[in-house]
């Protein structure tokens, strides 16, 4: 009985320990995450897609950077990363259907 | 270039008059996106006009007027041709002034 | 002889009309009149020359208040300024009038022309600064002020007189006019709007508080005095801030893009009334 309760015990340990390795974003992880992100950006405005979200979330995240909130910064720059790759998809479908909407 | 503009027409003993005013009207209360410092309160505080020596009608303004104020309103007592003196005096001590003929 | 032929039907062919997507020929025409007959069918009762009105073609409460602040229109100021501005010698003696055909009078619907020069779209506010740039003097800020109030006179004097937008029969303005087309219908920004999102399938709408104005003549009142912005804005003004408004990035004003689509709206404008400068709500 107490040993399980004690292996219970160390998965749970041992899982939180896990978790908490795994969410705890170091600032290389941060930095990496951003220059994905940034480029995807850069890319986004270079074909004239760009999206001003994109541009605020890329922002915030090197806000939360800065204050060494790198879990918060990694998640918001993932997640710039995200618009900036739905704003080039946009484009490129976008250059494919648009005959479509003429009027005609 | 005069900051007033002006139309007034009679009708009968009616006379309508309309006035448009280039003035920035500043609250006071906005702030220069730029410095982020607030812009100083620079608003008309007197506007009157004037027919045969008598003020027909005076707004007393603050801050609470928009940008190029426009103004309506009517009196009796007058007929085309005559004459009415708009005059205005902000809170800086700036004023302007027109007379204009009744149309 | 076969290398002839076939050299020879290169040269045709690589003369030939832009083509499409799906080998579709541009037609600026038969757009013309498909736009004008969309429009005209989805509001029967509206007058042709009314469309140029925007939102107060389509709404009678706005047009009441708009019938009424036009006895004391709020571009009056930028008018006169735009007129002074046109006569005021610059540093070298000339003026910003003697850059323009009939010193800049009644021309406003010529506006925007394809440069065979420079193979380029010129609209009225690029030609304002390409004339200052020319004499050495300050260009002006595309979206407001100085740039509005010469183009709101230029507007002014061309009252009466129909937008008149040619499109030569050259390849590169055929795709400068294709280019402006597909800007006006691809989705943009996170919204995912397209110009005709709103001024086509909307038209007449309510957008929150805001009726939408039909794309049919929709510049022929440019530039104007927006009370949503207590001032004037030019094309520039009214291009970037629809951009930013879907969440997309707005492109430098003037940018080739935004040429375009001017120079395809203009042309839909076509027979429509110059009625600028405007003013809206």
């Amino acid at each position: 009985m107490r040993t399980r309760a004690l292996i219970r015990l160390a998965v749970v340990l041992s899982v939180a320990g896990m978790t908490t390795a795994t969410f705890a974003a170091s600032q290389a992880d941060y930095k990496a995450a951003y220059g994905k992100a940034e480029a995807a950006a850069k890319q986004a405005v270079k074909m004239k897609t760009g999206w001003t979200t994109t541009d605020k979330e890329l922002k915030a995240a090197k806000k939360a950077a800065a204050t060494g909130k790198y879990d918060e910064a990694v998640k918001l720059a993932d997640h710039a990363k995200a618009l900036a790759e739905a704003s080039i998809a946009q484009a490129k479908e976008q250059a494919k259907i648009w005959p479509e909407a003429v009027i005609r | 270039m005069s900051t007033i503009r002006f139309r007034a027409v009679s009708s009968g003993d009616t006379t309508v008059v309309q006035s448009l005013i280039q003035h920035p009207m500043d609250s006071g209360f906005v702030k220069d996106k730029k410095t982020g410092k607030l812009i100083p309160p620079h608003h008309i505080e007197v506007l009157e006009f004037v027919h045969s020596g008598k003020t027909v009608f005076t707004a007393l303004w603050g801050p609470a007027v928009s940008k190029n104020p426009y103004v309506k309103f009517a009196f009796k007592g007058a007929k085309k041709g005559d004459e009415i003196k708009v005059s205005w005096v902000d809170n800086e001590g700036q004023s302007d002034s027109l007379t204009a003929k009744i149309g | 002889m076969l290398r002839k032929v076939f050299i020879a039907l290169a040269i045709i062919v690589g003369t030939a009309q832009p083509l499409l997507a799906g080998n579709m020929k541009v037609d600026p025409k038969a757009d013309f009149k498909a736009f004008r007959e969309y429009f005209t069918k989805k509001f029967p009762n509206l007058q042709l020359n009314d469309f140029v009105n925007g939102p107060y073609s389509m709404d009678v409460g706005l047009r009441k208040q708009w019938i009424s602040i036009e006895q004391f229109p709020p571009y009056e100021f930028a008018v006169d300024k735009g007129k002074e501005m046109m006569s005021k010698p610059f540093k070298n003696g000339k003026t910003l009038a003697d850059c323009f055909s009939n010193k800049g009078v009644g021309i406003r619907q010529n506006y925007p022309y394809f440069d065979k020069k420079t193979g380029e779209v010129v609209t009225l506010e690029l030609a304002v600064n390409q004339c200052l740039k020319k004499n050495g003097e300050k260009t002006l800020n595309y979206k407001k002020d100085d740039m509005a109030a010469v183009t709101a006179y230029m507007a002014f004097t061309s009252r009466g007189k129909n937008m008149d937008i040619k499109i030569p029969d050259d390849p590169r303005a055929l795709a400068a006019y294709n280019k402006g087309e597909e800007y006006f219908y691809t989705r943009r920004g996170q919204f995912n709007f397209s110009c005709a999102s709103c001024h086509v399938q909307l038209a007449g709408k309510h957008l929150r508080t805001e009726v939408l104005a039909p794309a049919l003549g929709i510049l022929n009142a440019m530039p104007i005095y927006r009370s949503n912005w207590g001032g004037m804005g030019t094309i520039s003004r009214r291009f970037t801030s629809c951009n930013t408004q879907v969440r997309a990035d707005a492109l430098k004003p003037q940018d080739e893009l935004y040429r375009d689509v001017e120079y395809y709206l203009s042309y839909m404008g076509n027979g429509l009334p110059i009625v600028g400068p405007g003013s809206r709500p």
